[in-house]
């Protein structure tokens, strides 16, 4: 066949996305652990020989974008071109070749075509539990944080390693879960595989160069000529969040120049002695996705449209650990990269990108056990039930901010219904929490309230992954910052926002989840969304009143108004 | 007279109502405009136009089967009734707060859809179930009262109820509904427990608002309908078409009128099914384009395959997630924004994109002439030379091909350095492309091997795509069946009386209670048996049995299908058989050493399908004269070719045509690639295989 048109090419390129797509679903679907199931915490993507990515599904976790993009080249290095053979399967959980911790568990499978080598199939999923002291910011090194699984074969030549399986069932405490998870990544390489045949076929293809060149050279080209499009200019954004004992100050230059973007995180805080420091590849990540989100939001991500995003940050800072650092909850600090960029960002694009949110995903895990204070009922049992939860985002320019929405991550919270059928816990409210988004020209969006507890008979941990306890999310130009965190027992016994923590028998723990920022001044909030916001009691009187210099009377009669039915 | 039954099918859609009448003196069909006001003036128009036609009185119609996109719109143009929703206390945002994940992830002022109902109609009352079905916290009556009272006072004409897990015990929802019944009888209450009793609380609420928002509409429409039709003489019994492909009463219609959302589409997959049966054919790909979206949807031994939830309403270019979830059972679809008028442009990868944007009847596609001035697939179709300027929908509508050059050229070729034909054939790719991967990733994720597949094609725009569809997904044969331009009508008189009945009850298999699963589903063979026992006294009635099950600890339930023997007898070791085969089928292995759990039962009801007649073989086909020859672009060749030109009229059972060949119709135009070859079969549907494919 002659050389394909570029029109075949464009199906070829659209196809391979829908691949690395279905290749991702067929994850969801197999997987075992509630992270990747029903949160989507997952990604997957496509190489060439050179472990250049061309495709990569667009999952809930940009934190795997880069890191993913990078992984592919560690695993040619450490196993080596001339050991690969039909029928492997590679692995990792490496942190720092991988995708920033232990709990991440990275597949690479090469592909063979006609007996030739042609490229790869990677995915990734966050799996509950890899032994250690479980998923927590308490470990002092990684060597804590549980079992550690150099690049090495899964599967040799189609002959699957027992002596790893055995050392992983050994190591952990959910051996069928995760053994289950990692042959669901397996075969979600197969399926990605097995399409990527049968597009070779139609396409009468022997290797990928032409479609690599192709995708490379379009998605290069455009995103140069919307990073070309900008002002060269610099600018330095900084943030202070709470970090585990001690406070935590990101810092970042990001500094346009031609053909690139480069944040430095130079001034950033040190390495914590908890589990929430962040390898480099991570942090890139995040810093990628903010820039990309509001520079280049269409083109796909592959090898050249991240290439011109680059990253420095000093050694053993906390958006740079090395190990052995413990990097358990590397998401806590990941998750508010965006939020530091975008500070920077601001004072060099102005009305684009939107004022601080929530941040990390509001996320805790409940460890349930019979009461040990009393004696026990015989159906009382063990349990871990993991939750995903999200506080308001910050309003944008033009829109409020998204309540009860995760940003910058993606995943999916888990239906109520069904996190009480995996364990003994009761939800007892989760719901919109009034007035914690900053009062603004648009409004933050609203965080929520969450109360738990566990059925008669039970006490239990609380593993606590909160930040904005200390430091909300603060507003931009002349709005106001958003809600706090904050968690409490019901017994008024006050608790912390980072960390494993007792709940006996019979209490409940009360969190309210933090708000996003207001952007631009309340003074300039149009009445009628201050009206609305009223009447469906986003806000509430005083708040309407206060911040937004309603009329007392006009605030009563919406009031009224809207018990009796009116619709705003 | 009195013993042949005469029925007439009507689908309301977006632009069109179809009506068809099926009697002794055969099928006549005809298409009026939907008219918004009262959608029954065009169905009675219709009525009396086939009725004319086939010189029959409307009094002697035995029985209207009825089905309409009235429920879809009234939910995504927020035309429903003043409702409110009655919930647990901590759970009023469960509507509003969804997944709490973005649909988009790109997309920095992404703004999430508004929720059915505004958060001050959310009203909620102290009491909570606990996962296994024990009351945690009784409700009170007197508090109830109060609310139905405010809710009565604040003008409310129709009430949501969902209690947190009223799926497992409904004890609590059924005393709100009792009181509004004391209290406020003129008050419409839709509760979960009834609506689509279903674990997970998003769905199930959403679904159940959705009901009350949209029933007192459908109510009062089909009140008046089945008045209207009396009057002009029609006097009846009708039915509706529901969205999982089968008919209920009236009655039922208009207690679960969210049953009817999609009711139009399912018509299509039931005519496809029919065509399928009297072919027998095993495995269809059916595929129908319209103007705005094309549907896909697999048949399995001529019964459309259902799922339990699907999206409606989407608000963000067909973007999963940016719609509302609606759990029913309903007929699987792929529903993706390509269409005949799908606009095309360029992207800033210098990528052609197709849809979802369309330019739907006004101002059309560029070649209209009617002050389009974008590219759309009708007008790369157009100078692809798959459609004929002089003679498009029999002449009533000439089309300018200058016009989609100028469209072609100003908003493709220019950016991409094309001539205009390239940039239509690029345009063609691309949603050809778009839908080809919206069935392979369809039939991937339903474990199906497409190439064992027959693609039944229908729909206006479908003929024109169709040959390079099944060049793509390697499909063999295609089949255009004759009424494919009332295909979804048609199909409404194909359909059984059918109703499913679920209900979530989880269950290890470790821990598997034999008694108790055949009582669960003997209930629901017993709840659904009677409502089709509503419509039908006398015919049998089937039941099919599914438990929906996964490895414990997956979150993805496949359906396993059991007899009538094995759901009266059930047992583990044969349901963990049934369903390794069927995990096996999908994902190539199954996992040692994992129990296996079961979350909802489910039991469809459903009388015998309609016996089909099967269509004749033809001993041999002979090649017909062309009428002419036009330029045709062949996409798989990637250059023109010359066509042989034939009109389905002349193209008579026995005919057979090689490609490249086009066969043009009254409203549309059979492209024969090069590849294929086409014969015309017994019941004139024109059937095109691959050139040296088995036959």
């Amino acid at each position: 066949m002659t050389r394909p048109t570029q029109v075949q090419y464009q199906v070829m390129w659209n196809r391979l996305i829908s691949v690395v797509e279905e290749q991702a679903q067929a994850l969801v679907r197999t997987a075992f652990s509630t992270s990747v199931r029903e949160a989507g915490d997952l990604s997957a993507g496509v190489y060439d020989q050179q472990g250049q990515m061309l495709a990569q599904a667009v999952t809930g976790t940009p934190g795997h974008v880069n890191a993913m993009a990078d992984a592919v080249a560690h695993f040619i290095r450490r196993i080596g071109v001339e050991n690969f053979k039909e029928g492997d399967v590679y692995i990792t959980n490496d942190p720092w070749e991988g995708t920033g911790h232990l709990h991440d568990i990275t597949i690479v499978t090469p592909s063979f075509h006609q007996g030739h080598f042609v490229g790869f199939f990677a995915c990734t999923a966050h799996i509950v539990d890899i032994g250690g002291r479980g998923f927590g910011a308490d470990a002092n090194s990684v060597y804590e944080e549980g079992l550690y699984i150099p690049i090495m074969k899964f599967i040799d030549a189609g002959r699957v390693d027992e002596t790893l399986v055995r050392i992983i069932r050994g190591n952990v405490r959910e051996p069928d879960q995760l053994i289950g998870d990692i042959y669901a990544l397996a075969t979600c390489n197969d399926i990605g595989h097995r399409r990527l045949i049968d597009m070779m076929n139609e396409f009468a293809l022997s290797d990928l160069e032409g479609v690599a060149d192709f995708i490379l050279t379009n998605s290069r080209r455009a995103t140069l000529e919307r990073i070309n499009a900008l002002s060269k200019a610099s600018a330095t954004g900084e943030m202070v969040i709470d970090g585990f004992d001690a406070p935590v100050t990101l810092k970042v230059k990001v500094d346009i120049q031609k053909d690139r973007i480069v944040t430095d995180w130079d001034g950033t805080s040190g390495l914590d002695k908890k589990g929430i420091n962040v390898p480099l590849v991570y942090t890139k990540a995040y810093a990628c996705y903010a820039l990309k989100c509001a520079i280049a939001p269409e083109i796909p991500n592959n090898a050249a449209s991240l290439a011109p995003f680059e990253i420095t940050a000093p050694e053993n800072s906390i958006v740079h650990a090395v190990h052995p650092a413990p990097v358990a909850l590397r998401h806590v600090i990941g998750h508010f990269v965006p939020d530091t960029v975008y500070a920077a960002l601001d004072q060099l694009l102005p009305d684009l990108v939107p004022a601080e949110g929530a941040g990390c995903l509001c996320n805790f895990q409940v460890s349930l056990r019979p009461r040990t204070d009393a004696p026990a009922p015989k159906h009382a049992r063990r349990s871990e039930v993991l939750t995903f939860n999200s506080g308001g985002s910050g309003a944008r320019p033009g829109v409020d901010g998204m309540n009860a929405t995760a940003f910058p991550s993606g995943v999916m919270t888990m239906p109520v219904e069904a996190t009480e059928q995996v364990g003994p816990v009761i939800i007892w409210r989760k719901e919109l929490r009034p007035d914690s988004g900053g009062a603004g020209r648009h409004r933050g969006g609203l965080g929520q309230y969450m109360n738990v507890g566990a059925q008669d008979g039970h006490e239990f941990d609380i593993q606590a992954m909160f930040d904005r306890v200390n430091h909300p999310a603060r507003g931009r130009q002349g709005g106001a910052d958003g809600a706090p965190t904050t968690i409490a027992r019901n017994d008024g016994a006050t608790m912390n926002g980072k960390g494993k923590q007792f709940v006996p028998h019979g209490c409940i723990v009360e969190m309210a989840f933090p708000g996003g920022a207001g952007y631009g001044p309340a003074s300039e909030r149009d009445m009628d969304a201050v009206r609305k916001d009223l009447a469906g009691g986003y806000i509430t009187r005083d708040a309407a009143i206060q911040d937004y210099g309603l009329d007392a009377a006009d605030a009563d009669d919406i009031l009224t108004r809207a018990r009796l039915g009116k619709a705003y | 007279m009195a013993d042949t039954p005469i029925r007439l099918g009507a689908d309301i859609g977006g632009t069109f109502t179809d009506v068809v009448i099926e009697g002794p003196f055969g099928q006549h069909s005809t298409k009026v405009l939907t008219t918004y006001d009262a959608p029954e003036n065009a169905i009675i128009e219709g009525m009396h136009r086939v009725c004319a036609t086939a010189g029959v009185d409307p009094s002697k119609i035995t029985q209207i089967i009825h089905g309409t996109t009235l429920a879809t719109n009234a939910l995504i143009e927020r035309r429903g009734a003043k409702t409110a929703l009655i919930t647990t206390e901590g759970f009023r945002d469960v509507i509003e707060m969804r997944t709490e994940s973005r649909f988009e992830q790109y997309d920095l002022n992404l703004t999430l859809p508004e929720p059915l109902l505004p958060r001050n109609f959310r009203y909620t009352v102290t009491e909570r179930v606990q996962a296994d079905g024990q009351t945690l916290i009784d409700i009170n009556r007197s508090e109830v009262e109060a609310l139905v009272d405010q809710i009565t006072a604040a003008g409310f004409e129709s009430v949501a109820v969902g209690l947190l897990h009223s799926y497992v015990n409904d004890d609590h929802e059924r005393l709100v509904a009792q009181v509004f019944a004391e209290r406020a009888p003129h008050i419409l209450v839709s509760l979960s427990c009834e609506v689509s009793p279903q674990m997970r609380e998003y769905e199930r609420f959403n679904t159940t608002i959705a009901n009350a928002y949209i029933k007192p509409l459908m109510k009062s429409y089909l009140g008046r309908l089945r008045e209207r039709m009396a009057d002009e003489g029609a006097d009846c019994p009708i039915f509706l078409m529901h969205s999982g492909g089968g008919i209920i009463s009236l009655e039922n219609a208009a207690d679960f009128p969210v049953r009817l959302v999609e009711s139009g589409p399912a018509g299509g997959a039931v005519f496809a099914a029919d065509i399928a049966a009297r072919h027998g054919i095993e495995k269809v790909l059916s595929f129908d384009m319209g103007g705005t979206t094309a549907k896909i949807c697999l048949i399995k031994n001529q019964t459309p395959k259902t799922a339990r939830v699907f999206e409606v309403a989407r608000t963000y270019r067909f973007k999963k997630g940016s719609g509302m979830p609606i759990s029913i059972p309903v007929i699987d679809m792929v529903e993706i924004g390509a269409g005949g008028g799908s606009l095309a442009h360029v992207d800033g990868m210098n990528q052609i994109r197709v849809g979802p944007e369309s330019a739907g009847s006004e101002p059309g596609p560029a070649c209209y002439g009617r002050g389009g001035d974008r590219p759309a697939v009708t007008d790369a179709d157009l100078i692809l030379g798959k459609l004929d300027p002089n003679n498009f929908a029999a002449g009533t509508i000439p089309l300018y091909p200058e016009k989609s050059k100028s469209a072609l050229h100003d908003h493709l070729g220019a950016t991409l350095d094309m001539d205009t034909k390239e940039a239509a054939f690029g345009l063609a790719e691309v949603v050809d492309e778009n839908m080809a991967n919206a069935a392979r990733v369809h039939a991937v994720e339903n474990g199906e091997d497409l190439s064992e597949y027959t693609m039944i094609a229908f729909g206006g725009a479908a003929p024109l795509h169709a040959g390079r569809l099944c060049e793509k997904l390697g499909i063999d044969r295609l089949l255009v069946p004759t009424g494919a331009g009332v295909g979804s009508a048609i199909g409404f008189l194909r359909a059984p009386f059918s109703f499913e009945a679920n209900k979530s009850q989880y269950m290890r298999l470790n821990a598997f209670d034999g008694a108790a699963v055949a009582d669960i589903l003997q209930t629901l063979r017993d709840e659904a048996t009677a409502f089709v026992r509503t419509c039908d006294a006398n015919a049998p009635i089937l039941a099919e049995y599914k438990c929906y099950m996964r490895y414990a600890g997956q979150g993805w339930e496949i359906p396993v299908t059991l007899t009538e023997d094995q759901a009266s007898n059930p047992d583990a070791v044969t349901l963990m058989t049934l369903f390794e085969a069927e995990y096996a089928a999908l994902f190539s292995r199954t996992v040692a050493g994992m129990d296996v759990e079961i979350t909802v039962w489910s039991v469809n009801a459903t009388t015998p399908p309609a016996v089909v007649t099967p269509v004749a073989d033809i001993a041999e086909a002979t090649d017909v004269t062309p009428t002419g020859n036009r330029d045709l672009f062949d996409p798989a060749l990637g250059k023109a070719t010359q066509a042989a030109e034939t009109t389905r009229s002349h193209f008579e059972t026995g005919s057979a045509l090689e490609g490249p060949a086009v066969i043009t119709e009254e409203e549309t135009t059979i492209v024969v690639p090069t590849s294929r070859k086409a014969r015309a079969l017994a019941d004139a549907t024109i059937e095109l295989c691959a050139k040296g494919a088995n036959q």
